[in-house]
């Protein structure tokens, strides 16, 4: 027994860590339901990190492995998910939802930023982000950064497509991506046929607006008052305006 | 390796997965690295800071190692070298860029992140000592929690900071008289 009272004093100096440290070290991940299918979801004390479906037919080492290569991070099993999770897997509510992009660049981020604000049942070119950010050239940066989307379905990427209707490359493979979209009520066969006319805009003659195809106010549009534009600059030469919705404006080419 | 350091549980977890020995090792250890971080920062945040930092790299560091190199770890001292480069690390960048409220903070603050008890526990049980430890120089600060607060055997400490046993005593000789004058 220790009878110094310096030594027994120092010894008394030792503190347990506060409950909460762990969470800023480890993410949790649990599974849940989506459009797709089950998927996986890493969150941190910051928010929801990653998600990956677990039926993607092109992944790779799994879940844990992917997190770790990416993130660099330990992963503990969660006992819930966090909050907001399951509504915007259900019914596509992501507001409030809160999300850790601190992985990413700015460039990244701000790719991914301006994604969210896609609303269900509507696309927008590649193009359409690219301008949206300032960055008119950066189409294919754009293109890499939503391939990275290290929350695909919490931020919509899958809503951003090639102009022509195609709808492109996706994280979990284009078929996935046509699924998704046709289950959120978009047009493709519309929109290809449209691309097939060179018409990528439709006007409306009663409101003087132009807006892309899947915007709320054009799919509004009557037949007999519905006209469409090959860009932007076309409609606008004819009197039309760009609509403040959809913002459709110049593409970068 | 003798046949009881094979059951080093932490070892073992990671063995089997390094996501599940990381909940051992954190469980094992935090108390052990947040004491010690503690001390040696004198301040609750900074010794948050420091043991997130510690964990994360020690994380790191053993999601790269192959099965032999984790067989082969001694957990303990592996994982306090670690918080020692941290804690250097950190010393080093603040003296390079000190915060710019570092002058007008006061000492004795009581830091957001430690309840009302803890604190007034600590005040109780030890506040001067944990305030005249900090007045040590960092080489006998280091082994004086090292050895004192956290009650690593000698040859521990040695291996945490890199030195010679005779070294690692002397250190801790003069940290404890230097105690002892100040507390006088």
């Amino acid at each position: 027994m220790n009878q110094d009272p310096l030594l027994a004093g120092l010894a008394a100096l030792s503190a347990d860590a506060p409950s909460g440290l762990l969470d800023r070290i480890a993410a949790r991940w649990v599974r849940v339901p989506s459009p797709l299918g089950e998927v996986s979801v890493a969150s941190t004390d910051q928010g929801i990190a990653f998600l990956r479906w677990n039926e993607d037919p092109g992944a790779g080492d799994g879940f844990a492995a992917e997190f770790r290569a990416r993130f660099g991070r330990p992963l503990l099993p969660g006992d819930r998910p966090p909050a907001g999770l399951l509504p915007a897997l259900r019914a596509g509510k992501v507001s409030g939802l809160r999300l850790d992009l601190r992985e990413l660049s700015d460039f990244q981020r701000e790719v991914l930023t301006t994604a969210q604000r896609i609303p269900r049942g509507e696309v927008r070119p590649y193009g359409w982000i690219a301008r949206q950010i300032g960055r008119p050239g950066a189409v294919r940066a754009v293109g890499t950064a939503l391939a990275r989307n290290p929350v695909p379905l919490l931020v919509p990427c899958h809503r951003v497509i090639r102009s022509d209707g195609v709808v492109g490359d996706y994280v979990f493979g284009g078929e996935a991506k046509e699924r998704l979209l046709r289950e959120e009520g978009v047009d493709l066969d519309g929109l290809r046929r449209m691309a097939g006319e060179n018409v990528f805009y439709l006007a409306s003659d009663t409101t003087g607006i132009v807006c892309f195809p899947t915007c709320h106010n054009a799919r509004r549009i009557t037949p007999r008052h519905r006209h469409g534009f090959r860009s932007v600059a076309q409609a606008e030469s004819e009197g039309y305006r760009a609509c403040r919705t959809c913002r459709p404006g110049e593409v970068a080419a | 390796m003798n046949r009881l350091d094979c059951l080093d549980p932490v070892r073992k977890a990671l063995l089997d997965d390094v996501d599940g020995g990381f909940a051992e090792l954190y469980g094992t250890y935090r108390g052990l690295v947040f004491s010690t971080a503690l001390r040696l920062s004198g301040r609750w945040a900074d010794a948050e800071d420091l043991t997130a930092e510690a964990f994360l790299r020690a994380y790191r560091a053993v999601a790269g190692y192959d099965r032999a190199r984790i067989a082969a770890l001694q957990p303990r001292p592996w994982l306090m070298t670690i918080l020692m480069n941290v804690w250097r690390n950190c010393v080093r960048s603040r003296v390079r860029h000190p915060p710019p409220d570092l002058l007008e903070e006061p000492v004795d603050a009581v830091d957001t992140g430690e309840g009302v008890e803890a604190a007034a526990e600590r005040r109780e049980t030890g506040g001067e000592l944990a305030d005249l430890l900090r007045l040590l120089p960092e080489d006998q600060r280091a082994a004086v929690v090292l050895r004192h607060v956290v009650d690593l055997p000698v040859s521990e400490v040695a291996t945490v900071l890199g030195l010679p046993q005779g070294t690692v005593k002397s250190h801790v000789s003069r940290g404890l008289k230097r105690l002892r004058e100040m507390a006088r």
